[in-house]
């Protein structure tokens, strides 16, 4: 086995995942993390409450040099849970493995929103395993603005049999921050739906990175499955790497994919400064306007204003 | 106010306008009329300051003060105001919240101080419905979803909103039908006023029914080949173009 987990648990680090590896290849932690940090303290969620607007909100704290956690929660069937977590940034170049699993009980729905605030020089890895039953809805939203290496993937296994699976993502990247947004979504039966936007910004030299792997397993007919990443690069330093991939073994299935990457549109730019408003103003409302649509499609209000609050210090630190 | 002179202007180093001369005092609206590919949509673009419009001699100032020195953002603030032919659709930012930040952020360089949100709403309902303009529609994206028409009275909503000193209008009558022509013509007629100019740069004479020019220059090639009253609009709705693209 590879992964940041089992590399940090057996203290070896040629389990780090590396370039050589097919899905770590623009995600390398190999030569990132030498020498390998001893595992000082698990990760422990710091606060794992509900509060009164119903919103259960988990925050993990980060650990001080390495730390590793496994977490497991389930959503039981016919029920709705709000969920908030919140990867809180730690002091220096720590490194953390989140292993998180989520099941849904048959009809339950869940709502999610992840905020992955890493520190600069932070290697940080979660993954998050999640197993749908029928007629139960997953709605996810991930924003994160990166870390020396931050990786926040996602699998889904999804039974199809009305099953809904939204697997929304933002990335807003200064500095030489990196972050990757990974998403693996199985189809295993007929029947069943996915949506996945994902936008992502990057400035000065960063780098971001999405791989969305969709596989529609043989037998699961009628299955509708659709992913779109749109980039931005704000500086001809900056990188976008993205990898959608789509497996199909079913008939009668309706998928797409749609990648794109540019520049911010210098006609609207030139529009919005003809008005007055000065380059640098333009150029964040333009950015803002692109991210907001992920915050549009988030269906908990409460969610939504704690997106909006995450993303507006992702625009502070690309204004600087 | 507005003063031209001898303006050199080239697009992906091909020279577009070759010595141009313009003087647009305070309180008048002057016509630019030429044919297609005289150079019209090149010098309001150059005006307002779009990127790769490259000015190779010459100077155009307003009030005395070198415009060509100024970004965009700087000019409007300085009260030039650009009525784009095509209006561009900007997603996720309101009409309103786009206007808004528009005027404080002139406002801001100006050293004035901003306007609050009650102020600002009070006079957008009342601008907007001047306009005959659905206010709800004002809270969407910017120009998302709307009518060639509905664009055009964006622009001179924000004209409106923005009180800018020098108006330029490029081919503001395009694509409207003679309702909405009437309602955006009113609307630029009732900025008009003393310290206010306006530059009407238009194909066809009909918009010129509407908006009463104090002259009208002839735009060919790059130059001004004539210039004279309202007059001459109607004499080049007769005659075409034919006699200024042989000339130039």
């Amino acid at each position: 086995m590879t992964g940041l987990r089992d590399a940090l648990l057996a203290r070896d680090e040629t389990r780090l995942p590396g370039r050589r590896d097919e899905d770590w290849r623009w995600t390398d932690l190999r030569g990132t993390l030498r020498p390998l940090p001893v595992v000082s303290d698990a990760v422990q969620p710091l606060a794992d409450r509900t509060d009164l607007d119903g919103v259960r909100t988990r925050r993990f704290a980060a650990p001080e040099s390495a730390g590793v956690l496994a977490l497991s929660l389930s959503v039981p069937a016919g029920e709705t849970l709000v969920l908030l977590d919140v990867i809180e940034a730690g002091q220096g170049a720590y490194a953390r493995d989140l292993t998180l699993h989520i099941t849904l009980g048959e009809g339950a729905t869940l709502h999610r929103l992840v905020l992955a605030a890493d520190s600069a020089d932070a290697v940080s890895v979660s993954l998050t395993h999640v197993t749908l039953a029928p007629g139960s809805t997953l709605q996810q939203t991930v924003l994160a603005t990166g870390a020396k290496r931050q990786r926040i993937a996602t699998t889904v296994a999804h039974p199809g049999a009305g099953a809904h699976a939204q697997l929304d993502g933002a990335y807003l990247l200064a500095g030489a921050r990196h972050s990757d947004q990974t998403t693996i979504l199985d189809h295993q039966g007929p029947g069943g739906t996915s949506a996945q936007l994902i936008r992502g910004v990057a400035a000065d030299q960063s780098r971001g990175v999405f791989q969305g792997r969709i596989t529609v397993a043989e037998g699961a007919d009628g299955t509708d499955a659709r992913l779109k990443h749109n980039a931005l690069l704000l500086s001809d330093r900056a990188e976008i790497d993205a990898k959608p991939e789509l497996e199909i073994y079913a008939d009668d299935v309706a998928c797409a994919h749609g990648n794109t990457v540019g520049a911010l549109d210098a006609d609207a730019l030139f529009y919005a400064m003809s008005r007055g408003i000065p380059e640098a103003e333009a150029r964040l409302m333009l950015v803002e306007a692109f991210i907001g649509e992920i915050v549009e499609r988030i269906g908990a209000p409460a969610l939504q204003d704690a997106a909006r609050a995450f993303l507006a210090d992702g625009l502070e630190a690309l204004r600087r | 106010m507005l003063h031209i002179d001898n303006l050199h202007v080239s697009v992906a180093d091909k020279p577009i306008i070759k010595g141009l001369t313009l003087d647009l005092p305070a309180g008048q609206v002057h016509a630019i009329m030429g044919p297609n590919g005289a150079g019209k949509s090149t010098l309001s673009y150059t005006l307002a300051g779009r990127a790769g419009y490259e000015v190779t001699g010459g100077a155009a100032t307003l009030d005395g003060e070198d415009l060509l020195a100024l970004d965009p953002a700087a000019r409007a603030a300085k009260g030039v105001f650009l009525s784009f032919q095509y209006p561009l659709e900007i997603p996720g930012v309101p009409a309103l919240t786009f206007v808004r930040t528009a005027l404080n952020a002139q406002r801001k360089a100006r050293g004035e101080a901003e306007i609050g949100a009650p102020e600002f709403l009070k006079r957008a309902r009342a601008t907007a419905a001047a306009l005959k303009m659905d206010f709800e529609m004002l809270r969407r994206g910017l120009n998302v979803g709307f009518s060639g028409g509905e664009k055009k009275r964006m622009e001179i909503f924000q004209m409106a909103m923005l009180e800018p000193r020098l108006l330029i209008l490029d081919e503001t009558d395009s694509g409207l039908d003679i309702d909405a022509l009437r309602i955006v013509s009113e609307g630029v007629n009732a900025l008009r006023s003393e310290g206010r100019s306006m530059l009407v740069i238009t194909h066809y004479q009909r918009l010129l029914d509407y908006i009463r020019p104090d002259r009208v220059h002839v735009l060919a090639a790059g130059r001004i080949v004539a210039s004279g009253g309202p007059e001459l609009a109607l004499e080049l709705e007769r005659d075409g173009y034919d006699k200024y693209a042989s000339a130039a």
